[in-house]
């Protein structure tokens, strides 16, 4: 049997042709003109498909003090036991003597997608007396999971996907003194902001009102004036003025999440500023349900009203949330992996000259320059 | 913005913050076209994309063919579609099969393919990762001749030779030349040559639940795609139709009854990513770790 049109065709007079139509229109800076429909946006469908069957893993660690509610925050976040809390009876948290890490992981799941959380606690973290280097216990396992990665890339016969335990987060509880941020808290963010994506959060902000939140938020973000630690004179009167909050962040070297370096375009400046704005967040962490007005909500409950932890006039947990999970949890992978993991390998490459990537190199081996800028953001080979 | 039902944390819009971040990024893919000259590679790669990247075609006499060894000319052309950026690349090989002798026509195909894969190597290999360019070949559509009965020797050859370092994808061309009979025929044949040579042609991965394995089926069963192509624009029923014009009738490019034209569109578009996939972490990684264990530690 032909292929071709069914017999009624060969009673007409053969169609004529049209002219040879130029198939490309004007073709602008952005690329030509297309004559019809591809179908290219199949690929974002296939995209989103694959993501949502392999899942995802995602990593992050909290840091504060004991008593700070690390844990119901996390509870909180995950809106699942993923922390056993150290208020809890039966759970023989005595205070240990140097920072440990504990990690726990859980896998949870969501409209059919999986993630593979991981919580990284630090128990011990600032409870000392001398608290000296208590940081370094936790650099060096952030450094050791960039570490782990590396060795896998570098592998003659590599995993087809290589599992991923770097931190993509550092959440970091500050207390609610309502007064400066302390010597610990400075010298911790400074030097974690540099390997890895700091979040610093006001913990158990229901002990402040919100002129007091107000207040420290300035506080925190512009920092006292003379030496580290010690007001000179009474805090200035309240007047949010950005340039020297920024300034004063930049002073100390603190570039916290979201990094204003990375921000990729004029719209993620936009999207990033109001969350600076707003940085550092003051939040509330509850696990227990309670009845208010007809509905069940998150919160704690006290004499003089129920704290509702989703609600955004009591408190700033839902910015927290949305910004590690709903938008930006993809975006604190990336930046962990094209700019925290490449300086780390790049420090790595440069000293050692025994790594199997050498002889492709044919680099000599430079000496670690030291940062002057914070690390560039550069697009993922995975 | 999202239903803050108990329970709900949000993680489930991940896919969506990736996708966001891919619109924004765009795609970049390399197909490579390989068959004799005169087979329509430059009409179908026109049709597929709906774009004209050959505008100045020059097509050498016979005489110059006699010379030519194979060229690799690559054209890039950017493709915008809903806000979808597709940097698409065309790799073709001029001179393919056209030397009298054409023993070695296919080791500047390899050594290019190697090249691509080499300068990967290094770049991820490098100290600055920055700006690495993904010019590896993702997908290879071999043009088979309608005109014979099934694999020649040369196209044997060719797979076995680049099956494991590219995604080929077997192309009947030209086939407005055979009826629905001679087609099914080819193809069984080709396909049992196939796999008499233990040629590794592209696989398409295996249906999701939720997509339509019929469908999935149907592509799958009509492989080796065969297909026309065409650059004229023809009036048939008041509509304007890419096709052919022959005294008997129109052969219709995208219409499915007269060719496969459509289902091969459907497949590379909706296995770009697969194809990407598969070539970063099957022919990549096999050149990767040849190439290490080669150098020595």
């Amino acid at each position: 049997g032909s292929s071709l049109e069914p017999q009624e065709r060969s009673m007409e007079p053969p169609a004529v042709p049209e002219e040879e139509e130029p198939l490309t229109a004007a073709s602008g800076p952005e690329g030509q003109q297309l004559f019809g429909y591809v179908g290219i946006e199949a690929v974002l469908d296939q995209m989103k498909i694959k993501t949502m069957k392999m899942g995802f893993e995602f990593n992050i660690m909290v840091v504060g003090q004991s008593g700070l509610g690390k844990s119901t925050m996390v509870n909180t976040l995950f809106k699942s036991k993923v922390s056993p809390k150290s208020s809890q009876p039966g759970q023989e948290e005595r205070v240990p003597k140097t920072v440990q890490l504990q990690s726990v992981t859980h896998v949870i799941e969501e409209k059919g997608v999986k993630m593979k959380l991981t919580v990284t606690d630090t128990p011990g973290f600032g409870d000392q007396i001398n608290n000296e280097n208590c940081w370094d216990p936790i650099i060096k396992y952030i450094n050791e999971q960039y570490e782990r990665y590396l060795r896998e890339e570098i592998l003659i016969t590599r995993k087809r996907k290589i599992p991923d335990t770097r931190v993509h987060g550092c959440v970091y509880f500050i207390p609610p003194t309502g007064h400066w941020l302390r010597p610990l808290d400075l010298e911790f963010m400074r030097r974690l902001s540099k390997i890895v994506n700091v979040v610093p959060v006001i913990a158990k902000a229901d002990t402040l009102t919100l002129e007091e939140r107000a207040e420290f938020k300035q506080r925190v973000r512009t920092g006292p004036r003379g030496a580290r630690g010690c007001p000179m004179s009474p805090p200035a009167p309240l007047k949010p003025c950005a340039p020297q909050i920024q300034e004063d962040l930049r002073t100390h070297a603190i570039s916290v999440y979201p990094q204003e370096d990375f921000d990729q375009d004029p719209d993620d400046r936009a999207l990033n500023d109001r969350i600076r704005e707003k940085i550092p967040f003051a939040v509330v962490g509850a696990d227990q349900e309670h009845q208010l007005n007809g509905k069940r909500v998150l919160g704690r409950k006290t004499k003089w009203g129920v704290i509702e932890v989703e609600n955004p006039a009591h408190c700033e947990f839902p910015l927290l949330r949305d910004l590690l999970i709903r938008s930006h949890l993809q975006d604190l992978k990336d930046i962990t992996h094209n700019v925290h993991y490449e300086s780390y390998r790049v420090r790595r490459l440069s000293e050692s000259h025994r790594l199997a990537l050498s002889p492709l190199n044919g680099l000599p081996p430079a000496p670690p320059a030291a940062p002057t800028a914070p690390p560039q953001r550069c697009p993922s080979p995975a | 913005q999202f239903s803050d039902s108990a329970g709900y944390v949000g993680f489930a819009n991940l896919p969506n913050q990736v996708h966001r971040k891919s619109v924004k990024k765009g795609f970049e893919f390399t197909l490579m076209v390989v068959g004799e000259s005169g087979l329509g590679k430059s009409t179908l790669i026109n049709s597929l994309f709906l774009t004209d990247l050959y505008p100045e075609r020059y097509i050498p006499g016979a005489a110059e063919k006699i010379e030519r060894t194979v060229q690799i000319e690559a054209s890039t052309v950017e493709i915008e579609e809903r806000g979808v950026k597709l940097r698409l690349t065309v790799v073709d090989t001029p001179g393919y099969g056209d030397a009298i002798n054409s023993q070695d026509c296919f080791k500047t195909i390899i050594q290019y393919i190697d090249n691509q894969f080499e300068r990967y190597l290094h770049d991820e290999s490098g100290l600055n990762r920055r700006h690495i360019i993904d010019n590896r070949v993702h997908c290879c559509f071999y043009f088979i001749s309608p005109f014979g009965h099934g694999l020649k020797p040369l196209d044997v050859e060719f797979m076995k030779a680049l099956h494991g370092k590219v995604n080929i994808v077997p192309v009947i061309a030209k086939a407005d030349t055979l009826t629905l009979k001679e087609r099914e025929r080819l193809k069984r044949r080709v396909l049992d040559e196939i796999s008499e040579h233990g040629i590794r042609i592209y696989q398409l991965p295996d249906a999701d639940s939720d997509e339509d394995e019929e469908f999935k089926e149907q592509t799958r069963a009509s492989i080796p795609f065969a297909v026309i192509g065409s650059n004229q624009l023809i009036e048939v029923k008041g509509k304007k139709i890419r096709g052919r014009l022959y005294p008997w009738g129109v052969v219709e490019v995208e219409n499915p009854e007269h060719n496969d034209f459509l289902k091969l569109r459907t497949m590379l578009v909706t296995h770009m990513q697969d194809l990407q996939e598969v070539t970063q972490d099957l022919h990549y990684e096999n050149f990767r770790s040849e190439r290490l264990k080669r150098t020595g530690k």
